[in-house]
């Protein structure tokens, strides 16, 4: 971002250190030359496209090396090869990649059309008149409407709002959906939309320069001689919509280009993928070796011009006197022309194309496809496909990604008895599924028809009026800070902080216990269809220490009790002597639930003593009033207070996971995948979560916990796990090797057996310290699973960078929200969850798609697949077109190294191009070893792709040799059979045309041949494209050689006849046959060999599908694995202080149309926004889309906590 | 890229159900397996065989004559003056003297052969008009580029042919002589016209259209290659279609060689009159040569070679012993992978994970 903001600073030519500008003064504010809203994403127009795309484009090394070729193509005593066969392809490659980009650019254009002539009205000369926004400039007052889009960077002035406040939505911005709240000056808000006011209006700003901070704005405004400071609440950003506010009005501070979305819309960085680093080291080499070559040739050259080209003279008699030295230059450039085909141009281009399509079956794939979000897949990058088979460390978000974010009260444990599971009638439990049979609330109106129980005996029980049950559920209605809304009569709707709340509450209410409004003192439930009213006289909030909260209402009956919920251990700390068997029975229950990944919570009440609690109410107002240690003087009274309690029972959520994630990890730990769970959810949260879908598993040798405190600690606690994963330490060699710039590489440590690591955040913030870093890196690489905990957004990114920094391995992120956008951004691959939460993640990953589970697919078989046939792409092009070169340099030791061609001028410019093209495109886009299933069924054939062993330096020099060798035989094989030989009827068979011919017939078989071998997968396409390209080679050649064309142009068609005169000899064809024999010989057999003596694990799953002769049956579907664990879930409510302080102190305020029902007024002015931390925690039970667009937005928890100055206590 | 369909509703973005978009089209996968491989190599050794054997016997069946000529007989005189330049107009004939021990049956076919002579270098071979010699007004007078520096001789007047090609043509001539064992000496019959590719002679080289004129005023303006005696229209006295760039010898010589050693046809026997109608008789021949091409410049050798053919050409050795090697080749390698695949392989133990 820093990059990109300096890169600004340095395209203007002064920097702007500070913004000034005066409200309604067009004249004053077009003195400083700001940018107009009008933007600019196009990067052509008609007159500039062709030259600025094509120096673009020569800007690629591979094009402007050709155009080098070009060049020396021009010099007539260097010119060994007519132009044409360069600019041929060239021009091919310039048209495609000029074509993309200009539909491209068009696209651009239209969209920058449509956003610049969008209307707004603006105040000009004291009346609003509508304007396109590019008309807009820095100063201007204009006016929006409810839903409209922020026109640029606004101050706001006024809305229609009381207090002057406006909604935004800001989901394009930062991604996230819920609505935000601005708040203008009340001195402008005075301004109101009297456009005589406005217009009169002439404040003056100065502020910032533009930047792409979208969280911080500072300026001030200067209005009739007082200063006010401005911040970011009273900005209205570009990329927002205005909900819920009829109007407002703002003055343009930022427009166009300036504005800070622009300024954010700066290019990512370019992420390329392994290969492609590898492929730039090879063409390098190549380079060196071209020149190695030439240098030979051109050597021989200068020996063969002294001791016989000088005696030859007498027939060719060198041009202007040159010696052989000079010579020998020419010839040096001149077989860098012949020579050029081992950097193939089309390389590229096919490389591209290849990309392509494979990112096109992404997008195509159903089975990537979620039909809930009707969501497909969706390859955002076409450029990293191979890489997708190449992925070594999957670092995951946690919420949104492995689980939906969804909360479901799914078991229970009241009075000692157990609730949730069914049974049948043998007395079996059985596994619930979406089949089971659900519980009836229809005794219930104000039931909530979305949530789900299974057990029938919770109602019966309910119904039986059981005082235990029915007190569990009172707890539940009256203990939590969710605030309801009824828009319509029985219509109810719960927003929770927290999901974990807003399932508690669902679940009361559908079992009879109805939480229907709250005003600061007193919470209406309605109890088994009767309404009744709690008088709430404290709420002792939650927070991260006490991971409890209690509640002390007085019962309409007039009964003093409090309600406590929270962690089973705090509980368990606080509870009378009185229930110890009910805590035995109760643990058993807990470590269960615990057991299946519940998120469990105890509940306990108490009756209170009325003297005594207003003794404590006395005491409680004094500490609050207390302006020195005010909260641990509270701690104490709580503490005081919620002691003693008597236990009703336990409940225990379900963090849902998404489908298939469990296995889907599995899939990929047996694919050799290490996967990070990075996470801001607490240590016990995540832990379970990391039981709950595999990542972490009771067969694990050891889980290793981090949680030290100090640098120290961190250190020692690493230390410790990776001593006792692998006593033996041999830290004296480490094993890491030097990479240039002075990087390590550390290379994988082998252990025996599975270990698993939790790392809190705070340790972690030790662990990713420099001197630490590696101490942390080599432990985590050494466990299976690895679980950071409260991590922030930057962290993740740094955990990232260190494992890209020093592992020489690929990385992908994963995860739906604002919060991961940093990691998706930093790994070499990014991927968004798509259809959860806002569009941010989505928008900066490179693919993305609606489940966790899709990834599985992306990696086994997408990317597995890519990366084949990338692979086999590469091996097999370096080997055609190193073959093809190789023989030129055969050749020239026959040919008095004077860079002679040995084939026709046509067949080496179509070669690449028409001949060889389809067949290997065809192969790169439909090969496959083995199909889907059975790349589902044994993960372990990813694992060759993490060991880059398909296509590496070594397999690249293998192609080298392997031409080398076939070089040879089609060079000396057709040369021996040809030099002294005629035809059947004596005439001349040994003629240059027609060893070139044969030759290139040869080396087209053999070539062909050789792709059939590689080939694993011949559909009919395939088959099509080798025949076809075959055909197409004899079909090209009579036509080239025929008398037409000759006549038509003898010089460029000089090859008349040859075709015909030695496509009909026996011996021309018995060359080809033997050539051809010999060519594959070595390939089948060494391929034969080795897998006969050391099959790969492609060879052993090809073997078993022949075997098979069809898809295997699949895979059992695994039961969820039972767990009689220890371990507890904590108290897992939201991560940030609760904000029962909110509910209770009377500061928020309720829209208009709940304000009457509550009979709470509007008493005050707002002050301030509030924003809850992290999540929207929008409660959503199941199946409903968070995502899905709603034109009328709903009110969200924001506008109901407009927070009043009006203290109680 | 999710592309946006005409559909709508809740599916509407799910992509197609089609074999190719869910790559699932029906396809052929083979598989380097033992039943494959093993039969393959034994049934390519066996044709290899065959196919050696049978080739080896056709190449057995021909006979061929050398004669390295350079400095053979009386030729060293002549190989000595051509060493010299100023010579160059010199007439030099010599005779070689050569038994054939067992008669030459059937097609006898008769060719001159230089060694070390690269018509196969770059710039020589460029240096041609063939829009020239297929009769091209404008490039007859006009020569391409290409030409250098044959294009023009010391009076600016174009050549024609022009180029190093032509310039550079082989300008011996032979006659060849029969001393049978009894009775006197019978010049040996060749035919020297039809010894070019039909398409060469036919469609590639053409004298400019005449318009009723004689071949050499069509040529006049122009002026011969400068090694040459004499000029394109007048290349064969004894036949006048015979002449321009529709020489026979001009059009053999054109199609120029791949390798610095070749040969080319120079005539074949005529198998008229007795006593040649089976071919060339054995006993004693002398060769009657017009010693004019200078090799000494580029230490090359000149030689004759009587050769008689089979359908599979002249005698050329290689392809029949190549696939002979080839062959016991394959078959080393099938009983090698044989044995692998019985001690390894066979029962797909090492397939097991």
């Amino acid at each position: 971002m820093t990059f990109w903001t300096g890169m600004d600073c340095f395209r203007k030519k002064e920097r702007e250190l500070e913004r000034k500008l005066r409200a309604n003064d067009r004249e004053y504010n077009l003195s400083f030359k700001y940018a107009t809203n009008a933007i600019k994403t196009s990067k052509y127009n008609p007159f500039t496209f062709l030259p600025l795309n094509l120096f673009e484009q020569f800007q690629r090394i591979a094009n402007a090396y050709f155009l080098f070729l070009l060049v020396l193509q021009v010099i007539p005593q260097i010119s060994s090869l007519s132009w044409f066969t360069t600019v041929v392809p060239l021009v091919l490659v310039l048209t495609v990649t000029a074509a993309k980009d200009a539909t491209d650019d068009i696209n651009r254009h239209r969209s920058d059309n449509q956003v610049n002539n969008r209307k707004v009205q603006v105040l000009i000369d004291r009346k609003l008149r509508s304007e396109k926004w590019m008309d807009v400039q820095v100063g201007d007052i204009i006016r929006l409407e409810n839903n409209q889009f922020v026109t640029a960077d606004l101050l706001l002035l006024s809305s229609s709002e009381p207090l002057n406040l406006v909604y935004i939505e800001t989901a394009e911005l930062d991604g996230e959906t819920n609505l935000k709240v601005r708040q203008a000056l009340t001195v402008t808000g005075d301004l109101g939309e009297d456009s005589e006011k406005l217009a009169d209006f002439n404040g003056e700003v100065r502020c910032e320069p533009p930047n792409n901070r979208l969280d911080r704005f500072t300026g001030t405004l200067t209005y009739v001689g007082q200063k006010y400071p401005l911040d970011n609440e009273k900005i209205l950003l570009r990329g927002c919509t205005l909900r819920n506010t009829e109007w407002c009005f703002g003055l343009v501070l930022f427009a166009g280009p300036e504005t800070k979305l622009m300024q954010n819309s700066g290019k990512t960085t370019f992420k390329r993928t392994s290969i492609d680093r590898l492929m730039n080291v090879l063409v390098l080499c190549i380079f060196g070796f071209l020149a190695f070559m030439c240098t030979i040739l051109a050597i021989g050259n200068c020996i063969w011009e002294m001791n016989e080209g000088s005696q030859f003279m007498i027939f060719l008699p060198r041009q202007d006197g040159n010696n052989a030295a000079f010579s020998a230059f020419l010839t040096f450039w001149s077989y860098v022309i012949i020579l050029n085909t081992v950097v193939p141009i089309s390389l590229y281009v096919s490389v591209e194309i290849i990309r392509l399509g494979n990112s096109f079956y992404i997008d195509w794939d159903r089975k990537m496809y979620f039909a809930r979000y009707d969501t497909p897949a969706e390859a955002r990058t076409t450029t990293l496909n191979e890489e997708l088979g190449q992925i070594k460390y999957i670092f995951s978000d946690k919420t949104g990604t492995l689980t939906q974010n969804i909360m479901t009260f799914n078991k229970c444990s009241i009075n000692g008895k157990s609730y949730g599971d069914v049974y049948d009638y043998t007395g079996q439990r059985l596994e619930i599924t979406e089949h089971t049979e659900t519980v009836d609330f229809s005794f219930n109106p104000l039931a909530d028809p979305r949530f789900m129980f299974h057990d029938h005996a919770l109602v019966e029980a309910v119904k039986l009026e059981d005082p235990e049950v029915h007190a569990f559920f009172r707890l539940l209605a009256l203990c939590h800070t969710v605030m309801a809304e009824e828009k319509k009569e029985g219509e109810l709707f719960y927003q929770a902080q927290s999901p974990d709340e807003g399932a508690l509450v669902t679940a009361a209410r559908n079992f009879g216990f109805v939480f229907r409004s709250r005003t600061p003192d007193s919470v209406s439930i309605v109890e088994m269809g009767e309404q009744r009213s709690y008088e709430l006289l404290a709420i002792l909030d939650f927070n991260n220490v006490r991971k409890r909260m209690s509640v002390i209402v007085r019962s309409p009956e007039g009964k003093l009790c409090l309600y406590c919920k929270g962690a089973d251990t705090i509980i368990y700390e606080r509870l009378h002597q009185s229930c110890s068997k009910l805590m035995d029975v109760t643990t058993e229950h807990l470590n269960e639930f615990a057991g299946e990944g519940l998120r469990t919570l105890a509940l306990a009440y108490k009756n209170l003593d009325e003297e005594y609690f207003n003794q404590w109410k006395q005491r409680h107002h004094e500490a609050s009033t207390e302006l020195d240690n005010q909260e641990s003087k509270l701690d104490e009274l709580y503490e005081e207070i919620e002691k003693d309690l008597l236990l009703l029972g336990a409940t225990a959520i379900e963090d849902k996971l998404q489908d298939g994630v469990p296995q889907t990890i599995e899939q990929l730990s047996k694919a050799n995948i290490k996967i990070w769970v990075l996470t801001g959810d607490k240590q016990e949260t995540a832990e379970n979560i990391g039981y709950s879908c595999n990542l972490l598993r009771e067969e694990m040798n050891d889980v290793f916990i981090v949680s030290g405190n100090s640098p120290e600690d961190v250190r020692q606690e690493l230390r410790n796990a990776r001593t006792s994963m692998k006593p033996v330490e041999d830290s004296m060699f480490l094993p890491e090797r030097t990479l240039g710039k002075g990087v390590k590489v550390i290379a994988d440590e082998l252990v025996n057996g599975e270990y698993g690591l939790v790392i809190n955040g705070h340790s972690l913030a030790y662990a990713l310290e420099g001197s630490m870093e590696l101490e942390f890196l080599r432990t985590a690489c050494m466990c299976k699973a690895v679980i950071c905990c409260r991590v922030t957004p930057l962290q993740k990114a740094q955990v990232v960078e260190l494992v890209k920094k020093y592992k020489q391995a690929v990385t992908l992120a994963i995860g739906d929200g604002a919060n991961d956008v940093s990691m998706i951004k930093a790994a070499h691959i990014g991927v968004g969850i798509s259809g959860q939460e806002g569009m941010q993640a989505v928008l900066s990953s490179d693919y993305s798609f609606a489940q966790f589970r899709f990834l599985q697919r992306l990696l086994l078989v997408h990317g597995r697949w890519s990366y084949l046939r990338m692979c086999k792409f590469l091996r097999y092009f370096f080997y055609k077109n190193f073959t093809f070169t190789f023989v030129h340099f055969w050749y020239g030791f026959f040919c008095g190294f004077s860079a002679q061609t040995v084939y026709d001028e046509w067949f080496i410019t179509l070669y690449n191009l028409v001949y060889t093209a389809l067949p290997v495109l065809g192969m790169s886009l439909f090969d496959q070893d083995v199909n889907d299933v059975w790349s589902f069924q044994h993960p372990q054939l990813y694992i060759p792709g993490q060991l880059n062993l398909y296509f590496s330096k070594k397999a690249f020099f293998n192609c080298a040799l392997h031409s080398c060798y076939s070089s040879m035989v089609l060079f000396f094989i057709p040369y021996a059979a040809m030099h002294n030989t005629v035809r059947d009827d004596g005439k001349d068979v040994a003629d240059y045309q027609s060893f070139a011919l044969l030759t290139q017939t040869c080396l087209l078989f053999a070539v062909t041949i050789q792709l059939g071998l590689e080939m694993s997968y011949w559909t009919a396409v395939n088959t099509f494209f080798v025949m076809g390209s075959l055909a197409m080679y004899f079909a090209v050649t009579f036509t080239m050689y025929s008398n037409g064309m000759f006549l038509l142009l003898p010089s460029a068609f000089p090859f008349l006849g040859t075709a015909r005169n030695s496509l009909n000899q026996p011996n021309i064809w018995l060359t080809i046959l033997l050539t051809s024999i010999l060519c594959v010989l070595p390939v089948v057999t060494y391929r034969f060999l080795l897998i006969q003596l050391c099959p790969t694990i492609n060879d052993k799953v090809m073997f078993k599908v022949r075997r098979a002769k069809a898809t295997p049956a699949p895979p059992p579907l695994r039961t969820r694995i039972r767990r009689t664990s220890s371990r507890r879930s904590g108290y897992a409510f939201s991560h940030a202080q609760g904000y029962g302080h909110l509910v209770t102190s009377g500061r928020f305020l309720r829209r208009p149309a709940l304000s009457a029902s509550s009979g709470f007024a509007n008493i005050g002015r707002t002050t301030t926004g509030f924003s809850p931390m992290g999540r929207s925690a929008g409660y959503s039970p199941t199946g409903r889309p968070q995502n899905a667009k709603v034109p009328d937005v709903e009110v969200t928890s924001l506008q109901m906590y407009r927070t009043i100055r009006d203290p109680v206590f | 890229m999710g592309k946006v369909k005409g559909k709508s509703g809740p599916l509407a973005r799910r992509p197609d159900n089609s074999a190719f978009k869910q790559q699932r089209l029906p396809a052929w996968s083979p598989m380097l397996t033992a039943n494959t491989v093993l039969p393959f190599f034994y049934l390519m050794a066996l044709i290899c065989m065959l196919l050696g054997v049978w080739l080896l016997l056709t190449v057995q069946s021909t006979q061929e004559i050398k004669l390295d000529y350079t400095e053979a007989g009386t030729c060293d005189i002549c190989f000595e003056k051509r060493k010299n330049v100023s010579n160059a107009a010199q007439t030099c004939t010599c005779t070689v003297v050569f038994p054939i021990k067992k008669a030459l049956k059937g097609d006898v076919f008769f060719y001159y052969g230089l060694q070390n002579f690269h018509q196969n270098l770059r710039r020589y071979m460029d240096s041609r008009d063939d829009g020239q010699m297929v009769g091209r007004k404008t490039n007859l007078k006009n020569p391409s580029s290409y030409c250098e520096p044959f294009t023009k001789n010391q009076n600016g007047l174009p050549i024609a042919p022009c180029g190093a090609v032509a310039n550079s043509i082989f300008n011996d001539s032979f006659t060849l002589t029969y001393h049978g064992s009894s009775g006197p000496s019978i010049r040996v019959p060749l035919l020297r016209k039809g010894i070019t590719w039909y398409t060469d002679k036919n469609v590639k080289y053409r004298n400019p259209k005449n318009d009723n004129m004689t071949l050499a005023q069509v040529f006049e303006g122009t002026a011969q290659p400068l090694y040459w005696q004499k000029p394109v229209y007048e290349l064969d006295p004894l036949d006048p279609t015979n002449n321009g760039f529709i020489n026979d010898d001009l059009i053999v010589w054109m199609r120029e060689a791949a390798f610095p050693n070749f040969k080319k046809l120079y005539g074949v026997l005529y198998r008229a009159s007795q006593p040649f109608t089976k071919g060339l008789p054995a006993g004693n021949y002398t060769i009657n040569i017009s010693y004019n091409f200078p090799v000494q410049y580029f230490q090359g050798r000149k030689e004759v070679v009587l050769t008689t053919l089979t359908w599979f050409g002249g005698q050329n050795h290689f392809l029949p012993v190549a696939y002979l090697v080839t062959s016991c080749l394959i078959l080393l390698i099938a009983i090698l992978l044989t044995v692998a695949w019985w001690k390894f392989g066979k029962n797909g133990k090492r397939m097991e994970e």
